[in-house]
């Protein structure tokens, strides 16, 4: 293939049609929030929370939808306050009684869950469900795209702030709570940052599967990187790669291949190719056994 | 001048107390030792101390709030990629918050880890640390907490000979500083070796004083006695409280010996008046 085939294979499309642009753009912004995000999920053994909060805040953004049509300060709002809602609940009834974070938030999310889907069905076709389900990546407005890029300016520096008293409480919660109270307000912060790129993630890429760019990333790194100044940068970078490939993928193919599900699938696709190959307890680097040092 | 102050204090859980009715208080600089079999309380102890378990009767004062606590079972994720340095690092959190540069005080961090014996360990991730390596990690955050009162529960469980050495010295350290150090503990050799002072615990305070004095034979036997089942069926407990816990509270416990107790009651000079009240002391053991 020449050059100039692979610049048409590569770049045309986003040359060629704002649309894909747009895309682009919305999704490298998700891709510098949603991860490091899902970093921290993953090392807290919180991967499926993300998936949880992503149901939660399926019945918001359809009362937004109800009221307001297609509309995405309405949904936004209704999405927002609907997995805001469901956090702050959860991690009201965990530190309160004896249920733990998965068991109140489980509890919380299929409540909400079944709401949102009670109100779809009042009112919305089975169209309109697709919709809020499988996101519009491939019409983003300007509103959406300011969105997305607000949402990515907030993520980054919420995280830059709350930075060394989550590591903390990631680490050692018992020993924030022993010497300060910000232990509890940290962890709803980043609980909310969570639903934030959630309800960001779900005008891309839809509430199912707006989970996938934030985990699938953050678990791929771990196979590329130790320590978290390693992983995040790389979870932005696997992201960024799977933003890309999938809008390509979808664009070229023949048939009407969705576009956000070829993102995750994607991201999916170096998953497991990290799965494999990975240097940090990969497949293949456990299956070969190198010679032992001498101390 | 007391670092801990206890007043009718009951620790416990669903309403079957864990610690019940202590009074008394640890005098400022205090060594002490917290004796006593499993399930005695001492555990809970702690952990009403640092605020960790509310009170479900009388109240604990401390003179500071920057307390240094070692739990028995850290709730530490040890498969958190951060490293020993990082992990040290934490202890400087009450001066420092989650914005100050800490570059500047590296040497300070390098300091700690060489006095528990970690120099060259730095920059390893906690999770590839041995038990005895990471119970040396924990101390240094320890030093770095620089906190007036530290609480240590078990922290030589697991801990071999050489480790505990290490880490003994540094309390005896602690405590020629001034500092108050409370420590729950089970070999009665090392306790009679470096505590000065001991506070037998079965549930209710067996034995508070002196530790040559403390540690007899009698007292470990009553101690040994606690029945460590919650009886369910357990009636309400009508021990007095108040002002009469508070005026019991006043009296300092430190120096004298009170082996005294709920059953056997006792007539010392310095009679406490744990002992009013008992007859509808119901059927706690």
């Amino acid at each position: 293939m020449t050059l100039a085939g692979l610049s048409d294979l590569l770049v045309g499309p986003f040359v060629e049609f704002g649309f894909m642009r747009r895309a682009l753009a919305g999704c490298l912004a998700l891709s510098l929030s949603a991860p490091p995000l899902g970093v921290f999920l993953m090392l807290r053994r919180m991967s499926l929370m993300s998936e949880a909060m992503s149901h939660a805040i399926l019945p918001g953004a359809a009362a937004g939808f109800l009221v307001a049509g297609l509309s995405l300060p309405a949904m936004t709002l209704g999405g927002l306050i609907a997995g805001l809602a469901v956090a702050l609940a959860a991690g009201f009834v965990t530190r309160s009684t004896v249920l733990k974070e998965d068991a109140s938030l489980a509890a919380f999310y299929l409540i909400s869950l079944a709401g949102g889907v009670f109100l779809v069905s009042l009112r919305g076709s089975q169209i309109d469900l697709l919709h809020i389900l499988f996101g519009t990546v491939l019409a983003l407005d300007d509103d959406a795209l300011m969105l997305l890029g607000g949402i990515a300016s907030l993520t980054l520096a919420a995280l830059a702030v709350l930075y060394r008293p989550l590591v903390i409480e990631c680490v050692d919660p018992l020993f924030l709570r022993s010497v300060g109270r910000v232990g509890g307000p940290v962890h709803s912060a980043f609980l909310a940052l969570v639903v934030i790129n959630l309800v960001g993630g779900f005008q891309a890429l839809g509430t199912l599967l707006a989970v996938g760019l934030m985990l699938l990333p953050a678990i791929a790194a771990r196979f590329w990187a130790a320590d978290l100044s390693g992983l995040i940068p790389v979870s932005m970078l696997i992201s960024m790669l799977a933003s890309v490939s999938g809008l390509l993928v979808s664009y070229h193919a023949g048939i009407r291949l969705p576009t956000g599900p070829a993102i995750v699938l994607a991201a999916g696709a170096l998953y497991l190719v990290s799965m494999l190959i990975g240097p940090r307890g990969g497949l293949l680097h456990r299956l070969v056994r190198r010679r032992h040092l001498e101390a | 001048m007391s670092a801990i102050r206890f007043r009718g204090l009951t620790l416990g859980y669903d309403r079957h107390p864990a610690v019940h009715h202590l009074d008394g208080m640890v005098a400022s600089g205090d060594l002490l030792a917290l004796v006593g079999p499993n399930g005695a309380g001492k555990s809970t102890l702690l952990k009403g101390i640092v605020g960790e378990v509310g009170a479900l009767d009388g109240a604990v004062e401390t003179g500071t709030k920057a307390i240094a606590y070692l739990p028995q079972a850290a709730e530490i994720d040890r498969s958190f990629p951060v490293s020993v340095l990082d992990l040290a690092a934490m202890g400087l959190w009450r001066p420092f918050g989650a914005w100050a540069s800490l570059k500047r005080h590296r040497p300070r961090l390098l300091d700690a880890l060489a006095a528990v014996g970690l120099s060259g360990f730095e920059d390893r991730p906690i999770g590839t640390l041995s038990g005895g390596q990471f119970q040396r990690a924990l101390f240094a955050r320890l030093i770095l907490q620089d906190a007036r009162l530290i609480l240590l529960d078990e922290p030589f469980t697991g801990i071999d000979e050489r480790t505990t050495g290490d880490l003994l010295a540094l309390i005896r350290g602690w405590h020629g500083e001034g500092r108050t150090v409370v420590a729950a503990l089970h070999d009665l050799h090392q306790v009679r070796a470096h505590f000065p002072s001991t506070l037998v615990l079965a549930r209710r305070p067996i034995a508070w004083g002196p530790t040559a004095e403390v540690l007899t034979p009698p007292v470990l036997a009553r101690a040994l006695a606690l029945s460590e089942a919650w009886d369910e069926a357990a009636a309400i407990c009508r021990h007095e409280t108040g002002d009469e816990a508070a005026s019991a509270a006043a009296h300092d416990h430190h120096g004298h010996r009170h082996d005294g107790g709920h059953d056997d009651g006792h007539d010392h000079a310095h009679a406490h008046s744990h002992s009013h009240g008992h007859a509808g002391h119901g059927a706690a053991p």
